[in-house]
């Protein structure tokens, strides 16, 4: 019954699956009318363009010379994240092929390799590369620091916590109160993190990034233990450092998001359309405030998660399910989506959308293996806990 | 270094939630007789960062730009790809060049005709662009060929792709296929069958008095059924065919709710006739908007141009099968039952508060959005 059931609920089998399957119809080309017309508009002029061809040149001149090399390969990856945009660490992956082809790389070539195949969920190679380059350099701290941040995101926090402690005598005392704090409060210690964190913060005397970074994990501490103004306030002073950064705004629109605050998603973040994971809490906002820009936006959104999967890109599948259980209304096909993602991925977020999809679509089973890590690994969040009970309660 | 350390892990955590697009290009093929017709979708910047579009460096691609570069985009992305048929080249010659909008941002679209000494039987593709300036540059690739379409994605790993012509696709067998997408479709679509139900409920009755009675006669009964089948199957292949012929096009959630109200309105004129003579015109007003939701279920189906025809026959066919076989077995229960006094009260009446009931579930589900029931 439950197959045709949920076929029978849009009357029309093949439309779902229809839309998984199909190449994008090519829309109908066309001949500009005019020479002057602007067709696009390229990312990143200005000085860093500059900078950019300048060692690119470097490079060309130098083949043999990894300094530039290298260096090139950094701000490619660096753009990368301030543009939140994929291309450079396809520029950044060329520059450094030949540096890999060489029978024993050097462990800054490898370190940066694990960068991009972490940005591709690709962690399992990552971590290949991370020990490889760490066996032959045990000081590189950003080594270190990479494996700690993957370690992390794939729920393995003892191991992170592990891959922190080099750090203590590495890097920065922020740096690695952060890593430290970050594994520790996601492993039970919630509390305590939180207050070593803000020591740490109150003490530092580091500078524009690093205090975005140590904010925003504060922040994301004191909500998932329900210290909601807290959290605000640590949102408030990342923001305040008027840094450019994709991952503050997707954080702080959650926030935003959960506390029934949709104008505030939709004022933050109304510009921020390139990006898919903006675009999708800018959306979700819309949805709640009954926007007239919703329809369209969803339909942008379906489009780009059906491009990244013509390509066989499946990083995005946990974002596309909070966009299929939410504005799709799908709950079984989010479901799946979420699982997939749970596989890969083991972040707060990732178990949140898994136990959403779960509840909607009455399938507590499929909660079973969250619930269970989230018990093993004594993960604190109040928004878990809540989806928890619920289903525990469902399943009486 | 403290900086870097910085800027690399705010961009792992940024990594967590990608955007943008990475780089793709869309070519797609379409083989007919020996020759082989390409379009070519690919993106601007892409074509920028590998030979240069923007001439005075404003950070701006115009159409002027674009227009006199136009021989060399089509020398650099041509000459790295490579068409061949049973081992022989088939050059591909550079046609017109117009310009798309894709989700991340403007491609341009290289038209090029690849012409091969014959009709190949083995089609070989090998593609090469951008490999080289980002490994992550991938190639999605569509072939049309006999009504068919395959697909494939190239990447530095996968760069050679082969079509080996399959046997011509037996008309008979796409025929019985898409006839037995038809009946299926009858067979899950609870709504069209409870609107036949609804119709064919009072068949054996008469209406006298305001009060059902028996109708004498299987003859009668058969004959009011016939009529009425027939006019629904009139008025739903008549707009199934205009809508999978691309004449009529209406939003399907519209259609659905209008299924949906249909089968209510057919219920309730049991309970309170108001077509009871003209049950037939009723079959055939709301027929109409069924054929509608066979097209969408149809066109869902991928219908290649050149079987457009006979996937619409066949179709149409399998859905009057799947009817006829509804029709066959409810209609000696109907006739058979309807001889008790009960029938009327508990069979033609009850079920129809039940259909009704399900039917405007379903309207508020379809029209407003709603979720209510399990299926």
């Amino acid at each position: 019954m439950k197959p045709w059931g949920r076929t029978m609920k849009r009357g029309l089998p093949a439309l779902v699956l229809g839309w998984c399957l199909t190449f994008p119809a090519l829309a109908e080309p066309y001949r500009p009318a005019a020479d002057d017309e602007v067709l696009e508009s390229l990312p990143a002029r200005g000085e860093n363009w500059r900078e950019l061809r300048e060692l690119r040149q470097k490079v060309k001149e130098n083949p043999a010379d990894p300094g530039p090399a290298m260096t090139l390969v950094r701000r490619y990856v660096e753009l990368g994240r301030a543009e939140s945009d994929p291309r450079y660490y396809g520029h950044a992956e060329a520059v450094l092929a030949s540096w890999l082809r060489a029978a024993e790389p050097s462990p800054e070539a490898l370190t940066l390799r694990a960068t991009l195949l972490q940005n591709r969920h690709e962690f399992a190679k990552a971590l290949e590369d991370l020990s490889r380059a760490l066996a032959r350099q045990p000081r590189l701290a950003q080594a270190w620091l990479t494996r700690a941040v993957i370690l992390e995101v794939q729920g393995n926090y003892p191991a992170a916590l592990n891959s922190c402690l080099p750090l203590a005598r590495l890097a920065s005392p922020l740096t690695s109160a952060v890593c430290l704090n970050s594994a520790l409060s996601l492993s039970g210690q919630g509390d305590f993190a939180y207050q070593r964190l803000g020591l740490a913060l109150a003490q530092t005397e580091a500078d524009g990034p690093e205090i975005l970074w140590a904010q925003v994990t504060a922040a994301e501490i004191a909500e998932r233990l329900g210290r909601f103004d807290e959290a605000e306030r640590h949102y408030r002073k990342a923001l305040g450092l008027n840094l450019k950064n994709a991952y503050l705004w997707a954080t702080y629109a959650d926030f935003l998001l959960d506390r029934e605050r949709p104008k505030e998603v939709l004022n933050l973040l109304k510009n921020e359309t390139r990006p898919d994971n903006l675009l999708l809490r800018l959306t979700l906002a819309e949805q709640r405030l009954g926007s007239p820009a919703l329809s369209a936006h969803v339909d942008a959104l379906k489009a780009r998660f059906a491009a990244s999967r013509l390509r066989g890109d499946t990083t995005h599948q946990g974002d596309e399910a909070r966009f299929t259980l939410h504005l799709l209304n799908e709950p079984i096909r989010a479901l799946e989506l979420a699982k997939a993602n749970w596989a890969v991925q083991r972040e707060p977020r990732d178990a949140r959308i898994l136990l959403e999809s779960a509840l909607a679509a009455g399938r507590n089973d499929s909660a079973q293996p969250v619930l269970d890590f989230i018990a093993q690994s004594r993960l604190q969040d109040v928004r878990l806990r809540g989806l928890g009970d619920r289903i525990m309660a469902n399943s009486r | 270094m403290k900086a870097l350390l910085l800027s690399l892990v705010l961009g792992l955590w940024a990594a967590c939630a990608q955007a943008h697009k990475p780089s793709d290009s869309y070519l797609s093929l379409k083989v007919e007789g020996d020759s082989v017709q390409g379009r070519w979708d690919i993106a601007l910047r892409d074509l920028d960062y590998a030979i240069g579009l923007d001439a005075n460096d404003d950070g701006a691609i115009t159409w002027g730009e674009l227009r006199t570069r136009q021989d060399a985009i089509n020398a650099y992305a041509l000459t790295r790809l490579h068409i061949a048929a049973d081992g022989k080249d088939c050059p591909a010659r550079a046609d017109d060049m117009l310009v798309d909008e894709h989700t991340d941002g403007k491609y341009a679209v290289l038209g090029f005709l690849a012409p091969c000494s014959g009709e190949p039987q083995t089609l070989a593709i090998v593609y090469e662009l951008f490999f080289d300036l980002d490994p992550q540059h991938r190639g999605l690739l569509r072939v049309e060929r006999d009504g068919r379409t395959d697909t494939a994605i190239f990447g530095p790993d996968t760069k050679r792709f082969e079509l080996t012509r399959s046997a011509p696709r037996d008309p008979w067998r796409e025929f019985l296929g898409f006839g037995h997408e038809g009946v299926w479709h009858i067979w899950i679509g609870y709504d069209h069958i409870l609107f036949l139900l609804s119709l064919l409920l009072p068949a054996a009755l008469v209406m006298e008095a305001g009060e059902w009675r028996a109708a004498c006669g299987f003859r009668r009964a058969f004959w009011d059924v016939f009529k009425i089948v027939t006019a629904f199957t009139l008025a739903h292949s008549l707009t199934l065919s205009l809508a999978v012929l691309r004449f009529v096009e209406l939003p399907s959630r519209w259609v659905e709710s209008a299924i949906a109200a249909s089968v209510a309105a057919a219920a309730l004129n049991n309970l309170y006739p108001m077509f009871q003579r003209r049950r037939a015109a009723l079959a055939f007003a709301f027929g109409l908007i069924h054929g509608l939701g066979f097209a969408a279920v149809l066109l869902d189906l991928g219908l290649p141009d050149n079987l457009r025809l006979l996937g619409l026959v066949g179709f149409n066919l399998g859905v009057e099968a799947g009817q006829l076989a509804i029709v066959g077995v409810s209609l000696p229960l109907i006739y058979g039952l309807s001889r008790y006094e009960l029938y009327s009260p508990l069979v033609l009446k009850l079920g129809s508060v039940c259909i009704a009931g399900v039917a405007f579930l379903w309207l508020a589900e379809r029209g407003f959005d709603l979720r209510l029931m399990a299926f």
